[in-house]
């Protein structure tokens, strides 16, 4: 039997040892072998991660590597820690995983020669960074498999050598990320200067015996960079749809659904136990900062989101137009906001790698992803269309899908606060489920007139991609269409189970009490005293996600049918003066990038030493 | 932006940091301090593990995750460059052609090869001992390798360079890290923990599990690179495009 | 002038950034990208400096002698192996590239906007 603490390290163990198993039996095995393998893998790891989960139940888990145990308080080890709100996360990558793996079942028609299992153990490298780094409670161990799940994702996003476009885009994703990893690094550098401790609660112990001061301030600036740029937080999130918009399919899946909030777990976590401590980072400094960062960010996705016509790089706007939103939620610091933010991650991830999946049968049938090329020729596959309608209903928040109850109870949270956050939820969600509901009707009902070409050169078409696989005639496998059917079904039943709302308000208390986890890792366990947030459906909360859903209905309907309607001449303006400009923002081009990461962190720098 | 909209841009966000990296830099203990209660603790504790190297001790005792998180990073490298750059349905191997090496270059490489291979493999054995280690004696062996490419060419490199043996070491490596960790698992402690015995202090078999990682991450990186430079080496020597297919590359 | 050696860091840092910012060829972006990463090993070497320490291996150096900090020379060491297979990764992207789109200048790479 398998002791509870020893599943923590396992979570990060399995699929590295499953990835050296499948690169070394990949030279030999046929290919179905190779797919049936890395299937089992990525099962044996959910299956490991649900009995962490249902063991550490409303606790923490803590395993301290190589048996260095604290003497006194203090450890030369590195410590895991797993709480509900950190497994959780590494569970839904585990399940990602999963699904992706079923999904790419013979995906790839010509692997590197002799390296067939390359493929599914880089996807298995990738996990195990997200949960190595969902799971650490050690600063600089977090950097490691920060860096872990970079290089994996930089690899398998470049894996289509023989287009141009993901060359182009792994490279400034791997760039950026880097970079952005690098001044995280510094930021660890300063800390260890300064309190000579590289675990998040000894750290979060040493500076609570120090005042706040310039250091403190730029520690943690740096230290969250490269977290909100994995986050994709505005103006860190350039790299993001450039790089969605050419990974294939299944690694989107992944990125977009997992990945990327994995940097805003990461941000609050470790605000939460390092910075938060008395002479730490003031709650109503970091709220109003965060949350200005995360309107910013939800309303330039929401725009951009709509104005694109390339499918995946429609769907990469619209994480970053929900990442804005997450952030609003946890920014908040209550618990309800951590419960509600926790419950639309995990059905976002869902619908989002379910919208990807059907994206990809698009990609498969005719080689595009391009709305206006593709107008009218999903006429033949309606079960592919109403996926994908579903899945811009439930992104829009439709009810009784999670990403509605979730949007719900952040709001409610939020409204608490701020009266006319709800307004930007509700506007969120409409513009990006409408976006795709457009979509939906153009290319599967072809509806409308037939959009007009108007390149005017400062947009990505989505025309003339490479198929990811090269055979048209064949049917579309099963996997195909079942993953994204389950993804959808998942993210309904986030929705309706009572248990697993009850679930994650109980993490997220436990989440948003530092000295509950200090305590943890030393081996106390307290009772976080904070009341429990409610988690549940309420009358507000749904008639909310009815307009939401009105609206984005509204929105596409608009789109497709109103372009001799009067307010076209307005949008028009509009597009020029506000749209245009921000459009262009968004060069391709590796110097602005790198220019914005550095505004980004000046800013930070400016308005947290206010 | 502009070219030089950017680099306006850059200067001011770039004056900013320089501001608030240096009020910080003011905050941290003065440059040499004598308070390093990490350090200090780690000092004791690999001495304490009979380890005389404390940073061998810290990289694979006390903070082996770490070091199993950036083995796994390699070996992701590894799988990627493999994958990047694999050769595509448009390209078409050339036959590189031999170069002409002068005869004093041939033999330096000749006595030099063995001398260097001979080096790597004592520098991941003292890894426990003195600086060095799983990490540098496998880029000297890789390095060392590629000997006979500078003082031959690149057909003997190849007949030296038996590549899906050392694709498959470099997996078995990364595989026996993560199974050492286990060790500790088995013996009722935990992941990683450093079980076997200590042995005499200074020895070379002191350190318990430090010379055991250290070996496999070796081999890990030793064959690594090797994988690593070959699928650059190919595109650089070999691979030539449809449309540039005339261009014969030397050696 | 103590904190000198910190400031360098964050000078190399800039320097690097500086250089991926005006960049015109992506090879020398990677290598300004290994500048920038170069000011994080100065700065954990610098931090772990302690006055008249000397490298903490005692196989020939009596026990108790002062040493500086091997913590952050594990750490280095751990991100120095980061850095070099990053670096590879992202040349054998640029490689690609070069390949693909017959440049590696970023003013001419800009299939990606909007």
């Amino acid at each position: 039997m398998v002791r509870t603490a020893d599943l923590l390290p396992l979570a990060v163990a399995v699929p590295l040892f499953g990835a050296v198993v499948l690169a070394v039996g990949g030279r030999w095995l046929p290919r179905v072998a190779i797919d049936a393998l890395a299937t089992a893998w990525a099962a044996l790891e959910v299956a490991g991660l649900a009995v962490l989960w249902q063991r550490t139940g409303d606790g923490h888990s803590v395993s301290w590597l190589g048996g260095w145990y604290p003497v006194r308080g203090e450890s030369v080890g590195i410590v895991l820690v797993g709480d509900r709100i950190g497994i959780g996360l590494a569970l839904l990558a585990g399940a990602l995983v999963l699904a992706v793996v079923v999904y790419s079942w013979r995906y790839f028609d010509e692997p590197p020669v002799q390296h067939a299992g390359t493929f599914p153990a880089l996807i298995l490298l990738f996990e195990a960074g997200m949960c190595g780094f969902a799971l650490t409670g050690d600063l600089f161990d977090a950097f490691v498999f920060f860096e872990l799940m970079g290089a994996a994702a930089y690899a398998l996003t470049g894996y289509r050598i023989e287009d141009p476009r993901p060359v182009q885009g792994a490279l400034i994703f791997g760039v950026v990320n880097s970079l952005g990893a690098y001044c995280t690094l510094l930021g660890i550098g300063l800390l260890y200067a300064r309190t000579g401790e590289l675990g998040l609660a000894q750290i979060g112990l040493k500076l609570a015996g120090h005042h706040a001061d310039s250091l403190l301030t730029a520690a943690f600036v740096l230290v969250i960079t490269g977290l909100l740029v994995k986050a994709a937080v505005v103006p860190f999130h350039f790299w993001l749809p450039d790089a969605h918009a050419v990974a294939p399919t299944p690694v989107c899946m992944l990125l977009s659904g997992v990945m990327v909030e994995l940097g805003l777990y990461g941000t609050l976590r470790i605000y939460w136990v390092v910075f938060s401590g008395p002479h730490g980072i003031a709650p109503p400094h970091l709220r109003a900062t965060f949350v200005a960062a995360g309107v910013l960010t939800a309303l330039v996705g929401a725009v951009m989101c709509w104005q694109q016509r390339h499918l995946k790089r429609m769907l990469a706007f619209s994480t970053v137009g929900h990442v804005g939103l997450f952030l609003i939620g946890m920014a908040l610091l209550t618990p309800e906001g951590i419960a509600g933010v926790a419950l639309y991650v995990a059905a976002h991830a869902g619908v989002k790698a379910a919208l990807f999946a059907t994206a990809g049968v698009l990609l498969d049938r005719h080689g595009s992803v391009d709305e206006h090329g593709l107008y009218g020729r999903g006429r033949d596959l309606p079960l592919v269309g109403a996926l994908f309608g579903l899945g811009g209903l439930a992104l829009a928040g439709l009810p009784p899908f999670g990403t509605s109850l979730g949007k719900a109870v952040t709001e409610h949270a939020a409204g608490d606060r701020f009266p006319w956050l709800p307004v930007v939820f509700v506007l969120v969600s409409a513009a990006t489920g409408g976006a795709v509901l457009r979509a939906c009707a153009r290319i599967f009902a072809g509806v409308g007139p037939r959009p007009r070409e108007h390149d005017d050169g400062t947009e990505t078409t989505g025309s003339g991609e490479a198929p990811e696989i090269r055979d048209p005639q064949r049917p579309i496998p099963i996997p195909m269409l079942a993953v994204p059917a389950a993804l959808l079904c998942a993210s309904l039943a986030a929705g309706l189970l009572p248990g697993f709302g009850s679930a994650l308000a109980h993490a997220a208390r436990q989440f948003t009490d530092r000295t509950a986890y200090t305590a943890a890792v030393f081996g106390h366990a307290v009772t976080p005293s904070a009341p429990l947030p409610e988690v549940g459906w309420s009358v507000e909360g749904v008639l909310l996600a009815l307009a939401s859903t009105a609206l984005a209905a509204l929105f596409a309907a608009a789109a497709v049918w109103g372009t001799g309607l009067p307010w076209h001449g307005v949008g028009r303006a509009v597009r020029q003066r506000v749209v245009l400009p921000l459009r262009r923002l968004h060069s391709g081009h590796l110097g602005d990038y790198v220019t914005w990461l550095v505004v980004g962190v000046a800013v930070l720098l400016v308005v947290m030493a206010a | 932006m502009s070219r030089t909209a950017r680099i306006r841009l850059f200067w001011v966000a770039a004056a900013v940091f320089a501001v608030a990296y240096t009020a910080a830099c003011t905050g941290l203990p003065r440059f040499g301090t004598e308070v390093h209660p990490y350090g200090t603790r780690a000092v004791t504790s690999a001495l304490h593990r009979h380890t005389a190297n404390a940073v061998s001790a810290v990289n694979f005792d006390q903070r082996a995750l770490d070091t199993l998180g950036e083995e796994s990073i390699l070996f992701a490298a590894v799988l990627g460059t493999i994958v990047l750059l694999r050769r595509t349905r448009d390209e078409r191997v050339g036959q590189p052609t031999a170069g002409r090496v002068l005869p004093s270059t041939r033999l330096l490489g000749l006595v030099l090869l063995p001398v260097t291979l001979l080096t790597g493999v004592y520098i991941v054995a003292h890894g426990q001992l003195s600086p060095g280690g799983g990490f540098q004696g496998g880029v000297i062996l890789a390095t060392g390798l590629h000997m006979a490419y500078v003082a031959a060419d690149y057909r003997v490199l190849k007949r030296v360079r038996p590549l899906s043996v050392l694709d498959v070491a470099d997996a078995v490596g990364a595989g026996a890290f993560v199974a050492l960790g286990f060790a500790g698992l088995i013996a009722g402690g935990a992941y990683l923990q450093n079980v076997l015995p200590l042995g005499t202090f200074g020895q070379l078999s002191s350190g318990g599990l430090v010379p055991v990682l250290n070996a496999a991450v070796g081999v890990e990186v030793g064959s690594g690179l090797i994988v690593l430079l070959a699928s650059f080496l190919d595109q650089a020597v070999e691979v030539r495009s449809q449309d540039r297919s005339g261009s014969g590359g030397g050696t | 002038m103590t904190i000198l050696p910190f400031l360098s860091a964050g000078w190399i840092f800039l320097a690097g950034v500086y250089g991926l910012v005006t960049s015109r060829n992506a090879i020398h972006a990677v290598g300004c990208l290994a500048v920038a990463q170069s000011s994080t090993y100065v700065l954990l070497l610098t931090v772990g400096y302690r006055r008249g320490g000397t490298a903490p291996y005692f196989t020939d150096t009596p026990l108790g002698t002062r040493v500086v900090d091997p913590v952050v020379q594990a750490l280095a060491l751990t991100d120095v192996v980061v850095g070099a297979t990053v670096t590879a990764l992202l040349l054998g992207l640029v490689m690609q590239v070069r390949k693909r789109h017959g440049t590696v200048d970023p003013d001419a790479l800009t299939g990606l906007k909007g």
